[in-house]
């Protein structure tokens, strides 16, 4: 009976890990190509969260599961081009410092417009439900969140490795020089990049709106987590972050399982672990710029 | 409400100055130094995970000065606010103590948080000034913490314990049931849980899960888990803030059938979790549908104003406001000593209740009666703010009102 609940922890942890992976992916996007590391990434989930609170009321929530990513994907688009832009030559501290700000810049609005509260936000009642195997329970909305995370994955997956949109990008990380010396201008593909990455924030945000508070300090609530994965993973590794997700959603599970207490610390145990161990984290590549 | 006509930029300079070298954030309100106002100080934690009920308290002070000051205002004179963000409880002392050394309000109304409700206590018993907790709700500051100038209109865990209790008892709840808990990690958590565990276990329940949750926990699904496999009759949740809010949201979408409580509670944890969200039967000080004539009034103010009903926060800062600017006039006088004094001699004061309340002298608690409400079925539900129903008011009418209040166990030794 005891092996069976382990199980049913392990298996829960890894639809948890789908949780982790949706915030933490968009992050690890942004960072491989441009070396912005994103401290607004929480607050643009948030801004996503809030939209669907906003839409669906008017188009339902599919429809702002559909037009909140690609709402969030254009502010995407704006941040990039007015201010990422400008630093992704330049030392990584004003990078942090532009992205914290603009987080506090985000939160404060969200709460000038929408106040402090959290705002009631449910399950559309299709999606309501469990699904029970034997003894085991599993909610209809997660297994959807991981059939989507599963499907953002595989997307982006085809997108970077797949096109040749995917090539020029990937020649970019490697060696920006060269590919401009090819011709070939990074710039736009930079911000398509970014609004990709932004957007499956948004897209976290929609999708966990309805389990999850919705308040303006919603973001900075996860954004933590979502870095802790994406160091586990390793900087800049698309397989890292998908491994680490899992990981970290499973150790999380077992330890509350065995002493709740340390549930979130759980994680950051195990990034000490890992980085000791293995430095660049599991599946991380030597980025030269960074040794 | 109170505005500035003529902003004295000297005064916002050392004001900017003076946050800066305090290592806080932002400026006060409103700083102006005039003499022909009375200024009262309000501090709560407008930003982390008390914000909302802060955004509630500031609301709620707000109104009530606006109607203090519509009405004549006290001894002749307007209320003029100078609202604080309390951040953490370093800021918050430093902030109080600015606020009467600099600032010169005439007593302080506010907090939430009890390690700051603690620092700005001890501000108060120092500069001897009046301090009106509004929303901390730790027994150890009505206990071993206790001064003569802190007074708490808010009610302490004991307080929500028992008064939740009293239904649980008649609903069959406690005596022989199975119960599993959560409880937030740290020591607001602690002390609801303490007092709770004695609480049930004296009833004749027993606990057979204790959970600590850590505070940043947002996922709660391997504690689900976990209370699905125990198979208790009563989930009770000793959470706090957005904490219940997730908990509440995703203990409807695991499915779970056993019936939730919980002994700290507000409103607008509840609103937040949703119609189809929100279940359990819940402790409040103080709720929207309260059945008497001085609550609508209040309830219908704060909806014009806000185009929201209020929220038990609102309440506790809303009503230290109007009994202060009541005493201040009834003793012709704004001095902190005499206002301890007279409130400390059991005053007593319309809280728009049933009955008056009025602070005893052994602690500074507020004795007052107190409510549970149970979630409507979600049919039943009108509007996003329709989702509970009163199950009454404890103690009953002509009960004694002390029942409720913490036992006077002697740790509150107060300095004289």
């Amino acid at each position: 009976m005891q092996l069976l609940f382990l199980l049913e922890q392990v298996l829960n942890g890894l639809l948890v890990g789908a949780y982790y992976l949706l915030i933490a992916l968009g992050l690890s996007l942004i960072f491989s190509l441009g070396g912005i590391v994103n401290l607004a990434h929480g607050a643009f989930y948030a801004i996503g969260a809030y939209l669907a609170v906003t839409l669906a009321p008017r188009i339902g929530f599919a429809g702002a599961f559909v037009a909140s990513p690609l709402l969030v994907a254009a502010i995407g688009v704006i941040v990039e081009r007015l201010l990422f832009q400008r630093f992704y030559r330049s030392d990584p501290i004003l990078s942090l410092l532009l992205t914290f700000g603009l987080a506090m810049v985000i939160e404060q609005s969200l709460r000038m417009t929408f106040g402090a509260a959290p705002l009631p936000f449910s399950i559309p009642r299709e999606l309501r439900g469990q699904v029970l195997l034997g003894d085991f329970i599993y909610p209809r909305y997660r297994l959807m969140i991981l059939g989507v995370a599963l499907a953002a994955v595989a997307a982006t997956w085809a997108v970077v490795y797949r096109t040749s949109f995917g090539r020029v990008v990937r020649a970019g990380v490697q060696n920006p020089e060269m590919v401009g010396a090819l011709g070939i201008s990074l710039a736009p593909y930079m911000t398509a990049i970014a609004a990709l990455g932004i957007g499956l924030a948004g897209l976290a945000g929609v999708l966990l709106a309805p389990i999850s508070g919705v308040h303006p300090a919603m973001g900075a609530e996860i954004l933590t987590a979502a870095f802790v994965v994406v160091v586990i993973g390793g900087l800049g590794s698309f397989w890292g972050v998908i491994a680490a997700a899992a990981l970290v959603g499973v150790v999380r599970g077992l330890t509350i399982y065995f002493f709740p207490p340390a549930g979130e610390a759980s994680m950051y145990l195990l990034m000490a672990l890992v980085l000791l161990l293995r430095p660049r984290g599991l599946l991380g590549e030597r980025i030269q710029r960074f040794e | 409400m109170t505005t500035f006509d003529r902003p004295d930029r000297r005064a916002l300079l050392k004001g900017a100055a003076g946050a800066a070298a305090l290592a806080g954030i932002g400026m006060p309100a409103i700083s102006r130094a005039q003499s022909d106002v009375i200024r009262i100080g309000h501090l709560v934690p407008i930003t982390g995970f008390l914000g909302p009920l802060g955004e509630y308290a500031q609301m709620g002070v707000k109104l009530a000065v606006e109607e203090v000051n519509a009405s004549g205002g006290v001894l002749g004179r307007r209320i003029e606010l100078v609202l604080e963000d309390s951040v953490n409880p370093q800021t918050g002392s430093a902030k109080a103590e600015r606020l009467i050394e600099r600032d010169k309000v005439a007593m302080l109304i506010g907090e939430i948080s009890s390690a700051t409700a603690l620092g700005i206590g001890q501000v108060a018993q120092r500069t001897k000034t009046v301090f009106i907790n509004t929303g901390a709700n730790s027994d150890a500051l009505r206990g071993q913490n206790c001064n003569p100038f802190m007074f708490h209109i808010e009610a302490a865990n004991s307080m929500m314990v028992t008064a939740v209790g009293q239904y649980l008892k008649s609903e069959k709840m406690i005596s022989g049931k199975k119960w599993y808990s959560l409880t937030a990690d740290y020591a607001f958590g602690h002390d609801l849980f303490r007092v709770a565990k004695k609480f049930v276990s004296e009833n004749g329940g027993n606990f057979i899960g204790e959970e600590l949750v850590p505070t940043d926990a947002t996922d709660f699904s391997p504690y689900l888990l976990k209370i699905r496999q125990a198979r208790p009759d009563v989930v009770a949740s000793n959470l706090a803030g957005n904490q219940i809010t997730n908990f509440i949201k995703q203990y409807a979408e695991y499915g779970l059938q056993m019936p939730i409580t919980g002994f700290g509670f507000d409103t607008a944890v509840a609103w937040g979790a949703g119609q189809d969200n929100f279940s359990g039967i819940w402790p409040l000080i103080w709720h929207h549908l309260v059945d008497n004539p001085s609550s609508k009034r209040f309830v219908d103010a704060f909806t014009k104003t806000y185009g929201k009903p209020p929220e038990n926060q609102a309440w506790g800062d809303y009503n230290s406001l109007k009994l202060v600017a009541q005493s201040f006039n009834e003793l012709k006088s704004t001095d902190s000593q005499k206002l301890a004094e007279h409130l400390r001699k059991g005053a007593k004061f319309d809280i728009l209740k049933g009955r008056e309340g009025y602070f005893r002298a052994y602690d500074n608690q507020m004795i007052q009666e107190m409510y549970a409400v149970r979630a409507k079925p979600a049919a039943k539900m009108k509007d996003k703010w329709d989702i509970y129903e009163p199950l009454g008011t404890v103690p009953e009418a002509g009960g004694d009102l002390e029942v409720l209040a913490p036992p006077k166990d002697g740790t509150c030794k107060m300095p004289a």
